[in-house]
């Protein structure tokens, strides 16, 4: 047998006579952990797709070579016959079934014409052990957190006998120690011999974890590389094809005033009134500061920020001062018009109307501002949304295209739009970087200090610890809905914040 | 690379969207001419062509309301049945009460207002599904009509009441109509293309401009020439024009408008972004209990009476208009010369049908069809682009 598993040669695509891949080639070895990494939009997906014949064979020009024999596959289930199977950024798990019925879902187990339900339960634990995850295969799926969701989507994976495994994004969503058990199980995978593909913008991981690492840009390998030796800065060269001397553009700034404070403020889980799901939170923000919120998943983040704007329905006790003044906020409205914006942090969910224009986009917050009588002057829609489109540079074939067109970055950049035309004092930013490639978020960083110069008081929230000690004047750290503490600019580090944020006392 | 084609493909998505409007157009004619033809022509006629455009209107009026519903995310399943009751309330104020025309009319789309102020209460403030409440309210009020009416007809109405749904726009009227019409068409094609090179966005020459504009005003020329060979523009057509006006500017060109679309495109972004989606929910079945009431008064007033099943099935009729006229019942998509031009196809199938001498039950099996492919042939060509 061949020291190389799969090979894909030559790999073209296009889409309407734009080349989208060209000339790509890609070898993996057997039993070995290769990243791929690249901007988005260089092809990684596509490339992907064309693996798993999303893409059919005949659509693109070159060959996919498995196991020293050429493979042409016409569609997914091809794919996954010869052993490939591909993990989503979206986990295509049922969540209303249990996670033995998601493991062989279409793949049962029969007895006499019927679903053998104590087979199908029994392998699940099995297989869930070989992977040192030890789960109640009778839980409903929604019952997990992600990072065990996506566990069992890799379980799956391998219920269908997959030796090719590729991995696309799966620690967007993660919390670090859920990342630390995932990067803990794919070195077990590798021990038994399954090959990993690893797709990621998170450049210390990929460090981590991979063997070689393949860097792909407009479309075209940049080249392959031995992991071991490698550093994210020559990565990030490799990326964007040019140099990135600083990856934060933080500069220490003359504060202002007290904008925002909370005091004591407590809010109660909307399904179960007597559990707090905020406990007792003080914090403040000044003009023209940069806090940052850091905290594992769960530890009641996005809900203060969301609960702040006035968008959870829980009750709420304690003191909101805005500017001074006393003030209480009991929708996104009223949060608006009292001079508070949320950059959300499921920017599809809860941040654009994917099937409507950009420019209908940008001005969704601020409606009232551009129309009068209830009628929108079309005029200074347009004139206000080119303003803030060329302002933050989004890249869109036009304001009237529609804004699932867009690369991640540029939907990114149009939430951004959305909330900078409110004009707000307070801005919250809930993982404002997520999915977003290398050169985006060092776009969005320099728009978040430009704002934060001319005086808008910043609460970000981030799970990205470089970010978070990058980017903020002072960083205050959550566990299960309490603060438990807070550190300055120069103080933090990822070992005290860490520290922290598992519930630890600050020393 | 990939920027490019995404750009590329996003631009092919929007060329192929207005061609999509135009297939509704070109499918409609398609029907017409087969008409024309199994009818040996009578379809043609200016009789015929004045009855299936007072067909359309009871359909349209409603269709005008349910496809801000269904842009919204909802559906409303009761607007047949409060069609039903607000006619039958109209005839007992004029039979029974003998009340005049316009405090009927008035008394009745207050009704219409009320039976949409309890839709839209259960609705947008108590989160039950617009779907089980509306179904309710189907039986509600089909029930109430029942009680009404014990089974007899309400007859006969006023004169004045009558000409709502049977009278007709004096010639000269009617032109004045066409002129109004035709200005604002004119008005409208040119100043869109010059708003949308002052913003840079790609517009169409001024030939095709021109000839659009050219088009529209012909059409509308014809229109009242043809209908003015009959007895002139029959008064529902006038207050469908009207409605569809006036809603097509509140679809686009005010928060109103603009905040149903985002409710319908993304509920949790749309109140994220400060739309007040509970007012605006609630406001929309007000807007739709009071035009199925209009479209009970024009339903009573063209037929004289008010019965026990004035308005069955009204409602499929609505939603199978506002569907074939692009709408989505997902949401977000959706407009109103596509509801009406989808109302004009449904009155057009059983008008030409009627004529053919096609046995009833054919009617629903064709229109039925219908409705299934169109709404194929629409997801069929956004794969294609896709």
């Amino acid at each position: 047998m061949s020291d190389n598993i799969l090979e894909m040669r030559d790999i073209t695509k296009s889409f309407s006579g734009i080349k989208a891949l060209s000339d790509v080639n890609f070898t993996i070895k057997r039993g070995e952990i290769h990243a791929l990494c690249g901007e988005n939009g260089a092809g990684k997906s596509t490339l992907m797709k064309v693996l798993s014949g999303v893409w059919p064979c005949g659509s693109y020009e070159g060959k996919i070579i498995l196991n020293e024999k050429e493979c042409e596959f016409h569609n997914v289930r091809e794919s996954e016959q010869a052993g490939i199977a591909i993990i989503y950024q979206e986990l295509a798990l049922v969540s209303e079934m249990d996670a033995g019925e998601n493991v062989f879902l279409n793949a049962w187990h029969m007895k006499n014409g019927l679903i053998d339900f104590p087979s199908v339960y029994y392998h699940t634990k099995q297989i869930c052990q070989e992977l040192k995850m030890n789960i109640d295969p009778t839980r409903k799926v929604r019952e997990f957190g992600v990072g065990i969701q996506q566990l069992i989507e890799i379980a799956k994976a391998l219920a269908k006998k997959a030796d090719i495994l590729v991995l696309d994004e799966p620690t967007a969503s993660l919390t670090e120690s859920e990342v630390d058990i995932l990067m803990e199980f794919l070195r077990g995978l590798k021990e038994k011999g399954v090959t990993c593909i690893y797709i990621s913008h998170k450049l210390d991981e990929v460090l981590n974890i991979s063997d070689n690492v393949t860097v792909l840009r407009d479309g075209k390998t940049v080249g392959t590389y031995q992991t071991a030796g490698l550093d994210e800065a020559f990565l990030i060269r490799q990326m964007v094809g040019r140099e990135l001397s600083d990856r934060f553009p933080y500069k220490t700034r003359e504060l202002g005033e007290t904008v925002f404070e909370v005091e004591n403020y407590n809010v109660m889980k909307e399904d179960d009134r007597d559990k707090k799901m905020l406990d007792d939170i003080s914090f403040s923000v000044r003009k023209g500061e940069i806090v940052g919120i850091s905290g594992l998943m769960g530890s009641g983040r996005t809900e203060l920020a969301l609960s702040l704007f006035g968008f959870l329905k829980g009750k709420k006790t304690g003191n909101v001062r805005l500017r001074g003044k006393e003030t209480h906020i009991d929708s996104p409205s009223d949060a608006i018009r009292k001079g508070l914006g949320m950059v959300s942090e499921d920017r599809k969910r809860l941040g654009l109307f994917l099937d409507q224009s950009v420019v209908k986009n940008i001005v969704a917050a601020s409606l009232p501002k551009i129309s009068r009588h209830g009628v929108i002057d079309e005029n200074e829609q347009i004139y206000l949304a080119k303003k803030y489109e060329e302002e933050l540079k989004i890249k869109t074939p036009s304001l009237q295209a529609d804004v699932k067109s867009l690369s991640g970055g540029n939907q990114q950049k149009v939430v951004l739009a959305k909330w900078l035309m409110t004009e707000p004092d307070v801005l919250f930013l809930d993982e404002p970087t997520r999915g977003i490639d290398v050169g985006a978020k060092y776009e969005i960083y320099n728009i978040m200090m430009d704002l934060a110069k001319r005086g808008v008081a910043i609460i970000m929230i981030s799970s990205e610890l470089p970010e978070v000690l990058g980017m903020s004047d002072r960083i205050i750290v959550m566990h299960e809905g309490k603060i438990t503490g807070e550190l300055s600019h120069d103080e933090a580090n990822q070992e005290k914040i860490m520290h922290l944020a598992t519930g630890g006392e600050k020393q | 690379m990939m920027e490019l084609a995404k750009q590329k493909k996003s631009f092919f998505g929007n060329f192929k969207g207005n061609i999509r409007a135009y297939t509704m157009i070109i499918a409609l004619i398609s029907i017409w001419v087969i008409f024309g033809f199994t009818t040996e022509g009578i379809f043609f006629i200016p009789r015929n062509l004045s009855m299936l455009v007072r067909q359309t209107s009871i359909t349209a009026i409603l269709s005008i309301g349910m496809v801000f519903v269904i842009i919204s995310g909802n559906i409303d399943l009761s607007v047949g049945s409060i069609m039903g009751f607000c006619g039958g309330v109209a005839a007992c104020l004029q039979v029974w009460g003998e009340v005049d025309t316009v405090w009927a009319v008035l008394i009745t789309l207050a009704v219409g207002a009320a039976i949409g102020m309890w839709h839209g209460f259960w609705i947008a403030y108590r989160q039950v599904p617009a779907f089980i409440v509306t179904l309710g309210g189907y039986m509600i009020f089909r029930g109430m009509l029942l009680g009404l009416t014990k089974s007899v007809s309400i007859a006969p109405l006023q004169e004045s009441f009558i000409a709502i749904g049977q009278g007709y726009l004096p010639p000269i009227a009617g032109w004045g109509l066409a002129m109004i019409l035709g200005v604002m068409a004119i008005f409208m094609t040119f100043k869109g293309r010059a708003s949308k090179i002052k913003y840079g966005i790609e517009a169409p020459s001024m030939k095709v401009t021109i000839l659009k504009a050219a088009a529209i005003v012909a059409f509308v020329a014809v229109f009242t020439i043809i209908m003015n060979q009959y007895q002139g523009v029959p008064i529902p057509v006038v207050i469908v024009l009207v409605l569809a006006i006036l809603m097509t500017f509140i679809a686009g060109r005010t928060r109103y408008g603009r905040s149903i679309y985002a409710i319908g495109c993304n509920a949790e972004a749309a109140q994220l972004s400060g739309i007040k989606d509970k007012k605006i929910i609630f406001v929309m079945y007000i807007v739709m209990g009071m035009l199925a009431a209009l479209a009970g008064i024009v339903l009573t007033a063209r037929l004289n009476a008010a019965t026990a099943n004035a308005g069955m099935m009204a409602e499929m009729d609505a939603i199978a208009a506002c569907v074939i006229g692009g709408a989505s019942l997902m949401g977000g998509v959706g407009s109103i010369p596509g509801a009406v031009i989808g109302a004009l196809v449904m009155a057009s199938l059983d008008n030409g049908m009627s004529l053919m001498n096609t046995e009833n039950f054919w009617q629903y099996i064709v229109k039925g069809l219908i409705l299934i492919v169109a709404v194929w042939i629409d997801i069929a060509s956004k794969k294609k682009v896709q």
